[in-house]
């Protein structure tokens, strides 16, 4: 059976300035992410994990190397249709949630819509509504960013990212600004939302949060040093209720 | 993206700022309001010129003796004393389009009677000169043929004239004397308020003309003769008739120049033109220079709205905004503002106007397609100087943006 690949990068690199002070963030990757996977990639800083995120992101061009997303080469597209891959085929989660202030949490999560030319999706409002009420916000959809908790900030931002069910769901530490106990009810939601059969790559540096994907590709110096199963896997148990 | 999206995004950054926007939208504010009163100033002044104007007479010509020649040198204005009474007995007779024809004979004394003195012109005309300035009176009656024949000695007071020496007394049968000449007062004129020169039109009395030039100026030429026409239409024609007839009178070889003037009522009222003319420039001047001021605010506005705004840009061109979608919403927000200033400054320019009415008695009208080119002219403004910083804001790197903080 062949595979369903979401990602398929092939000897990426990517290179900062010119001349003697060159800096090789990416030393090429090959990079294969099959479609519902739940992947993981780890590295120190300046592993190259951020630049990496950011060219798998369609934020930033490769040096050189070919990158196939969604079945459709995306290295070589101008920024106007980069920018409408980003909106059709990626979800992105950051760590500081990037919500829009003074603005509802359906009216975050309807913005990505917004954008969208293609004209295909009418009732923003309801799918925004939709897409709010599988994390869990039901309740909360006219609540502001600052009426919200640092998780239920994130959670509206992870309904954001699913609303246009993108190709994948990038996910940049995305408990970085949580603590642990809600580090574990997101996770638990990325880990829900994988077995729903999205397709998610977590960028993060803790071991812990790691451990719930599925797989671990390690970086170091711009390179793959590790691409293996995660034996253990952490699965989030149901825990109390959610603030 | 929707308009109806970008306008509502562009409302909430204001709302956000409102004290900020307020200030942001002055210059344009002060700029479309100036250009409101202007107009209104300008159209108000119009139609006080030409009520002057028309106060002036009906279908009226004025003509005066012309510059006279002394070796080729033209020495000025009425210098040729050319104009007789022959002349005016010759328009009277012979113009077939002149309705009604007057000398006037201008002089000025001290008068006294009644309360006091009173310096003021005299002037010496016939019977029609009523007819031709549509001059109605207050009370008594105008002095007729026989008067004028016999040099009789009545005077009527302009309105100014009767209420200096008579205040609250009725002045028609009583005397004045004109530098020390006894005159009879038969009536006062109606008011008629200033020329478009600002002269006090009342400031007057009217006397036959054979009278003033006997007792009072002792000049037999005449420095003025007013006429009027049947019709409006029919003034061009009459100058022309009055031309011919004078030049013949006066046996003007082809080449010479006339030795007289002919003006009408709309030469005046160009004349009069100039004046507000230059008030219109002033204030155009200062609509423009407050135009462009509040259209560097904005920009000034927008360049710190952009920067503030760096990580916003970013998540949006993350999550699929495209450099035009981003140069939109700067541009809406920045027309938006410069509109509603428009807005602001039409009201504002309406008060004013009104209250400019209001002190010096004009009816003041704002034509809608005033304010409409005001406000297009204020939305251009935000598009002009919105577009640079908008620019700024597309142009931005979603990556770099979204790590600024």
């Amino acid at each position: 059976m062949p595979r369903d690949l979401v990602i398929r990068t092939e000897r990426i690199t990517k290179v900062y300035g010119s001349g003697g002070s060159q800096v090789v963030a990416l030393a090429g990757v090959d990079l294969e992410v099959d479609r519902g996977e739940m992947i993981a990639i780890m590295g120190t800083s300046g592993s190259g994990k951020s630049t990496l995120m950011n060219i798998l992101g369609c934020l930033d061009y490769p040096t050189s190397g070919a990158y196939v997303l969604d079945g459709e080469r995306v290295d070589e597209l101008d920024k106007n249709d980069l920018a409408d891959i980003r909106n059709q085929k990626i979800g992105f989660v950051f760590q500081g949630f990037n919500l829009l202030g003074r603005t509802s949490a359906v009216e975050n999560v309807e913005l990505p819509l917004l954008y969208d030319r293609t004209g295909r999706r009418l009732d923003t409002r309801a799918l925004a509504e939709a897409a709010l009420e599988r994390v869990g916000l039901a309740d909360r959809m006219e609540h502001e960013p600052s009426e919200l908790s640092g998780g239920q900030q994130q959670r509206v931002a992870i309904a954001r990212a699913l609303v246009t069910e993108p190709a994948i769901l990038l996910a940049d530490e995305p408990t970085g600004n949580l603590d642990t106990r809600t580090s574990v009810a997101i996770m638990r939601l990325l880990q829900g939302l994988n077995a729903e059969g999205t397709t998610i790559l977590l960028v993060t540096h803790e071991p812990d949060i790691a451990s719930y994907a599925e797989r671990l590709v390690e970086l170091r110096d711009g390179r793959i040093l590790r691409d293996l199963k995660v034996k253990s896997r952490t699965v989030a148990r149901p825990l109390e209720p959610v603030v | 993206m929707k308009a109806k999206v970008l306008t509502k995004i562009a409302a909430q950054s204001i709302l956000k700022n409102k004290m900020r926007t307020l200030l942001t939208m002055l210059g344009v504010i002060i700029g479309v309001g100036a250009v409101i009163v202007m107009v209104a100033i300008g159209q108000g002044a119009k139609s006080r010129i030409a009520e002057q104007v028309a106060s002036l007479g009906t279908n009226m010509i004025v003509v005066t003796p012309g510059a006279m020649r002394l070796g080729g040198v033209s020495q000025g204005g009425a210098t040729a004393n050319a104009l007789t009474l022959e002349d005016v007995a010759l328009l009277e007779r012979e113009a077939t389009l002149l309705s009604a024809v007057s000398p006037v004979v201008v002089t000025r004394g001290q008068v006294r009677g009644g309360q006091g003195n009173w310096r003021t012109s005299i002037q010496g005309v016939s019977i029609s000169y009523p007819v031709i300035r549509n001059w109605h009176l207050e009370a008594g009656a105008f002095f007729n043929s026989t008067d004028v024949r016999s040099m009789r000695k009545s005077a009527i007071l302009g309105k100014t004239v009767a209420d200096s020496l008579f205040p609250g007394v009725d002045p028609v049968g009583q005397q004045v004397q004109i530098r020390s000449v006894p005159f009879q007062i038969v009536g006062v004129l109606a008011r008629k308020g200033q020329t478009p020169e600002g002269v006090d039109q009342d400031d007057v009395i009217l006397a036959p003309y054979t009278t003033v030039q006997t007792r009072l100026s002792g000049r037999s030429w005449i420095p003025q003769i007013l006429a009027s026409t049947y019709s409006p239409q029919d003034i061009p024609e009459a100058q022309e008739e009055i031309r011919v007839l004078l030049r013949e009178a006066h046996e003007l070889p082809a080449t010479a120049d006339d030795d007289f003037a002919i003006r009408n009522q709309g030469d005046i009222a160009e004349a009069a033109a100039g004046t507000t003319e230059v008030m219109t420039l002033l204030l155009s001047a200062i609509a423009s220079i407050s135009l462009l001021v509040g259209g560097i605010g904005i920009m000034n506005i927008m360049l710190v709205s952009v920067t503030e705004r760096t990580h916003e840009i970013g998540l949006r061109m993350a999550i699929g905004a495209r450099g035009s979608d981003v140069l939109k919403q700067f541009l809406v927000e920045s027309v938006v503002v410069s509109t509603l200033g428009g807005v602001i400054g039409v009201a504002v320019g309406y008060g004013c106007a009104q209250l400019v009415g209001w002190i010096y008695g004009w009816s003041i009208a704002i034509s809608p397609s005033t304010t409409l080119v005001a406000l297009a002219f204020a939305g251009a403004v935000g598009v002009f100087f919105g577009l640079y910083p908008a620019r700024q804001a597309a142009a931005l790197n979603p990556i770099e943006a979204l790590r600024y903080e």
